[in-house]
């Protein structure tokens, strides 16, 4: 037996297929097709969790997506396990562990559940207030407390093993929502020729048809034709229909997010496939069907377990066959919920009463109950609901006062009314308007192209709908190009055409109470809560929604937001529309990280660059530092070395032996053409055209506001051909600053732009036995001082692969680079390192290549510059050609403020104490002893402990800089304040010797 | 996530593919270097931020690569034309009647 409150021949669940799960430890049965609030109803359990705040006890509101309470853990195993799973969802799988949440030690005897006492202590807006003093006990004693009582659930430990899916998908017209619109719609767009993709959150196509009796179209039982309707679709080449897909998302110009929930549902794991697949559909046109949600009576302890949506009660009946009680009362301001009653009656099921707060419900409805002999109260009102863990009775009274009756239920059926869901319209930034007489808003001007369609557009009939839809679908799909097929008629019938609805609190509940009538279940938000916010000022609906609380829970309002409007347009004296409405933001219903993150993450989050040395480098013991998205050998300590021991080896053996250092991530940049050599000019300081075949030189580039943007060497390998490099970070963005101007300033140049960085590995030669090392390996270049000087370039072979051999040194010793095609480069390094390291010669990494540069002064764009240094203030503008008519930040570095006296400018700072090393990033100031705020010159930009000087050096921008040469400046830290010298930047080899070794 | 039509690929891809690089149909002057501070500040640092209709450039960066024009809504984010860089700049008011007519076949 599948639980004692299923009823035999009621609902479409196959009795004899079950299903086992546990519930907070006790095993149950259910039903293959059940919802875990299905099965919990059909074993009589209304009781599955404590509120949020209060911790009331809660029961299954609602049967769909917008479930505020019935949130809980549900697991498959130590690792796929999930906190705040909605009930009425998420379907049950055999072997399924599902745990109630947010109560201590048990559900039905809970601690917390003595914040419900305190509450009138606890009213909006109290954690505002009292947390406000003393200040210092926030850190201390508030915050850790809010924390822990805070939130729903627990987050799983371990790591999501999942793997999610991620597909593009196009179509012509987009239909979410399978209800009997969206079918109707999907069914005529196809039929018409469009590519057609329709999609619904439930396990089976349907909407309302779940839970409707009585509905035929054409002919058919409604549920019937739905599943037949969407096999129709489905074996059409020309449409996808996706179930258990949430279109949670409206984004710019059609992109609409799916997702697809493939293996939550599954008994067992296929790995094969992908827990949930995301969705992102461009459409040419979407049509929204997402029909309307039912909205809950305002009244006194209306949250009782027990207490549930009149929808909700004939969907557990209709379609899980289980009753959600056996006796059920039902209290209503709209028509729908009478059908509940009929449905129920029907089955069995003793209903008490229908309590009607209008006098005069809809005809048909009435008669029907008189005929099933149900006592109908109408102008009544339930003022209170008792019971402990379920509600046991209804208080009833006539509106305006009077003695209540006590009636004796042990479910209540509420509705008063629907709303219809523009979530999607809103979010496609449409304006929704309001319809004064069904007290409801509605899609108004459209932004995107798109159509609501069915209850979601206010469309209340069945026919109605259905002929809407079947135009909407046409419409689309000729609109998208669709040019065959047939026009498709469908003819719908259903029981009875409902009226009525209220929104706000209900009779009881009003002004002049204090009663507990709850609006949103999530927050614990009352009637009252919102008028006290109102009292204390809040005019806004979105001030009143932030001060309460009220929809800013994970079901985001979906059932409060309209009555909590209603009562601050009540409590502020103003029309519904002028109070305004929230705004909608995606997603619809919550949506995994998984889902969103997909296969972003691990390795692929971001991924790693490397180099082509990378393999040698990391068998050779690297330590790597992460350079943008580049992997850089930083050193490679050998036994019994830290970082500094390495480091000062490697700097000594590059000035008395030599090094190999890879440099393989430098941008490079092939500027081919006539006007090549025109287009350096324009994009750097220098002049180019002076520059001989054969000879590199190194050039600034600025920005047009004078500032230095990037540097590096450029090689002139033909009168037509440069061959540039950039810094590593700044290789895209050169490219990109390239390309803009040439393709918009200078278009009349001849010149082609190709990128090469990954083309070319670079292995840097440098030191005293450079030229040694490299010589027997070189074919076809003089590597002699006279044939092949600093700063020349040639085209050989080394090694027997063509390189482009570079004499030019980042150290300041006699140095090479080799570039070889990309795949020779580990070969090349190998076959270089086999002579260097005999002659006692080592690899270097990026710190080492960091602490030679700033021994020679030399700088590095983007740590010694920041954006705001000019070429002089960065002691560069011997690289500044007097004589061009223009490069881009011409014009910029003659701005005043440029030109001006006492700019900061790059220095070096000697430490009067040789051997402290200053933090990067340190501030400078000439009196230590002024008082605070102190006057600050500049930073520390570069600083490193210098082996080969035998003492800390560091550069570091300064104000009128140079001309303080030789001053004593200071540098505040925390504990104690460092005295500092300024001097030039070169540390080594002031000369400059070395070089040309 | 936006919809761009490339003029030069003549499709219209997604947003991903490319890169917004500010205002359209500012020239560098050819003068650059002789201009005023007033003249140099116009061209590099003033901009409009309109709400409505804005001229921009965008660069099909992970398509041809080339920049070209585009005149966009900042608050609908509705793409009204794209065309090449060099091309003269369209007749808004035409473009906005343009607009109207295709809301009201619509």
């Amino acid at each position: 037996m599948s639980g004692a409150n299923r009823i035999a021949g009621s609902g479409r669940l196959t009795p004899a297929r079950t299903a086992r799960f546990t519930f907070d430890g006790r095993t149950l049965t259910a039903l293959e097709g059940d919802t875990v609030a299905s099965a919990l109803l059909a074993n009589g359990i209304h009781l599955v969790g404590r509120s949020f705040k209060y911790h009331r006890p809660r029961g299954i509101l609602s049967a769909g997506a917008e479930e505020p309470n019935a949130l809980l853990d549900v697991s498959r195993d130590a690792a796929r396990r999930q906190p705040n799973v909605r009930a009425t969802v998420q379907e049950v799988f055999d072997g399924m562990k599902v745990q109630s949440q947010n109560r201590w030690p048990s559900l039905a005897f809970d601690v917390g559940g003595f914040n419900d006492l305190l509450s009138p202590f606890f009213a909006a807006g109290f954690y505002y207030k009292t947390f406000m003093w003393p200040k210092a006990a926030w850190h201390a004693i508030y915050e850790p407390f809010i924390r822990r009582a805070a939130g729903l659930g627990v987050a799983p430990t371990e790591a999501d093993p999942d793997h999610y899916a991620s597909r593009y998908a196009h179509c012509d017209v987009l239909v979410i929502g399978a209800g009997v619109a969206g079918l109707s719609a999907a069914l005529a767009a196809a039929k018409a020729g469009a590519k057609v993709i329709i999609c619904d959150e439930q396990p089976e196509v349907g909407g309302a048809l779940r839970y409707e009796s009585g509905t035929t179209i054409d002919g058919k039982d409604g549920w019937d034709w739905a599943q037949t309707t969407a096999k129709t679709l489905a074996a059409m080449d020309n449409v996808t229909v996706l179930t258990r897909t949430t279109g949670f998302g409206y984004y710019n110009h059609n992109f609409v997010g799916l997702v697809e929930r493939v293996t939550d549902h599954l008994p067992a794991l296929d790995k094969a496939l992908p827990r949930e697949r995301l969705w992102q559909v461009r459409a040419k046109k979407v049509i929204l069907a997402n029909g309307s949600i039912e909205r809950h009576m305002v009244f006194a302890n209306n949250d009782r377990p027990g207490i549930m949506l009149a929808s909700a009660g004939r969907t557990y009946l209709n379609h899980y066959g289980v009753a959600v009680g056996s006796k059920v009362g039902v209290y209503t301001a709209h028509d729908s919920a009478y059908e509940a009653a009929f449905d129920l009656k029907r089955a069995g099921v003793a209903v008490p009463a229908i309590v009607d707060c209008r006098d005069n419900p809809g005809e048909a409805v009435l008669a029907e109950a008189r005929r099933l002999g149900i006592e109908v109260l109408t102008g009544h009102s339930v003022v209170n609901s008792g019971g402990k863990l379920r509600v046991s009775s209804i208080s009833v009274a006539r509106n305006g006062g009077g003695s209540a009756r006590k009636i004796a239920v042990d479910a209540l059926l509420v509705s008063s009314g629907w709303t219809p869901s523009v979530h999607l319209f809103s979010q496609s930034r449409g304006k929704v308007k309001f319809d004064a007489a069904t007290q409801r808003f509605l899609p108004g001007t459209y932004l995107q192209d798109c159509l609501s369609i069915g209850a979601c557009n206010g469309t209340d009939d069945l026919q109605a709908t259905i002929d809407e839809a079947l135009a909407a679908g046409e419409l689309t799909a000729r609109a998208a190009g669709a040019e065959g097929g047939a026009q498709v008629t469908l003819h719908g019938d259903n029981a009875f055409s409902w009226t009525g609805g209220m929104i706000g609190a209900a009779e009881g509940a009003g002004p002049d109470t204090s009663v507990k009538a709850f609006i949103d279940f999530q927050h614990d938000v009352c009637a009252k809560d919102i008028r006290l916010a109102v009292r204390e000022g809040m005019h806004s609906i979105e001030h009143i929604k932030r001060f309460t609380t009220n929809g800013m829970a994970s079901d985001q309002g979906k059932l409060s937001n309209m009555h909590g409007l209603a009562i601050a347009a009540e409590a502020l004296g103003k029309d519904i529309p002028q109070v305004g409405l929230t705004t909608f933001r995606q997603p619809y219903t919550p949506v995994t990280f998984g889902a969103i993150v997909n296969h972003s993450r691990g390795s692929l989050f971001d991924p790693a660059r490397k180099t082509p040395v990378h393999a040698w480098e990391e068998a050779h013991g690297a330590a790597f530092e992460d350079v943008g998205n580049w992997k850089r050998a930083w050193f490679y300590p050998k036994a019994g070395e830290g970082m500094h021991e390495a480091v000062a080896r490697e700097c000594k053996t590059v000035r008395e032996v030599a090094g190999l250092f890879d440099a393989s991530t430098l941008g490079k940049i092939e500027v081919v053409g006539p006007d090549a050599a025109q287009f350096l000019n324009l994009m750097y300081t220098n002049a180019w055209d002076t520059l001989k075949p054969g000879r590199c030189r190194y050039g600034i580039m600025l920005r047009d506001d004078g500032f230095v943007y990037d540097d590096g060497v450029v090689g002139r390998l033909a009168e037509d051909r440069f061959h540039v490099t950039t810094t590593t970070g700044g290789a895209p963005r050169v490219m990109n600053h390239m390309e803009d101007y040439l393709q918009t300033e200078f278009p009349h140049l001849k010149v082609w732009l190709t990128s090469t960085t990954e083309q070319w590995a670079v292995i840097a030669v440098q030191g005293p036995k450079a030229r040694e090392i490299i010589a027997p390996l070189v074919e076809g270049i003089d590597l002699s001082n006279e044939a092949f000087p600093h700063m020349s370039v040639a085209e050989g072979k080394i090694c027997g692969v063509p390189t482009r051999l570079f004499r030019m040194s980042f150290t300041g010793e006699l140095g090479f680079e080799v570039n070889v095609p990309a795949d020779y480069g580990q070969a090349a390094w190998e076959a270089i390192w086999e002579r260097a390291e005999p002659m006692g010669a080592c690899a270097y990494g990026t710190e080492t290549m960091h602490v030679l540069r700033a021994e020679k002064g030399y700088i590095i764009v983007g740590q010694d510059t920041d954006g705001t240094l000019t070429p002089d203030d960065a002691a560069l503008s011997w690289a500044v050609s007097k004589k061009k008519a223009d490069f881009v930040g011409i014009r910029g570095l003659k701005r005043p403020d440029l030109v001006k006296e006492g700019r900061k400018q790059l220095v070096g700072l000697l430490t009067k104490d040789p051997n402290v090393v200053l933090e990067e990033g340190a501030q400078i100031v000439a009196d230590p002893n002024q008082p605070k705020p102190m006057t600050m010159l500049g930073h520390v930009t570069s600083s490193y402990w210098s082996e080969n000087c035998g003492r800390s050096i560091a550069l570091a921008v300064v104000a009128g800089g140079r001309a303080r040469l030789g001053q004593t400046l200071y540098v505040p830290m925390a504990d104690r304040t460092i005295a500092v010298e300024v001097s030039d930047m070169v540390f080594f080899d002031k000369e400059g010797g070395r070089l040309h070794g | 996530m936006l919809l761009i039509y490339c003029p030069y690929c003549e499709e219209e891809r997604s947003e991903l593919e490319f890169r917004n690089a500010g205002d359209a149909h500012i020239v560098r002057p050819t003068n650059i270097a002789e201009i005023s501070d007033e003249e140099f500040e116009e061209f590099f640092f003033l901009r409009q931020n309109p709400k409505g209709l804005i001229f921009e450039r965008w660069r099909h960066i992970h398509g041809c690569g080339r920049f070209f024009n585009a005149a966009r809504d900042t608050v609908s984010d509705r793409f009204y034309t794209t065309y090449k860089a060099g091309e003269p700049k369209p007749d808004v008011a035409a473009i906005l009647k343009g607009e109207q007519d295709k809301g009201a076949a619509r």
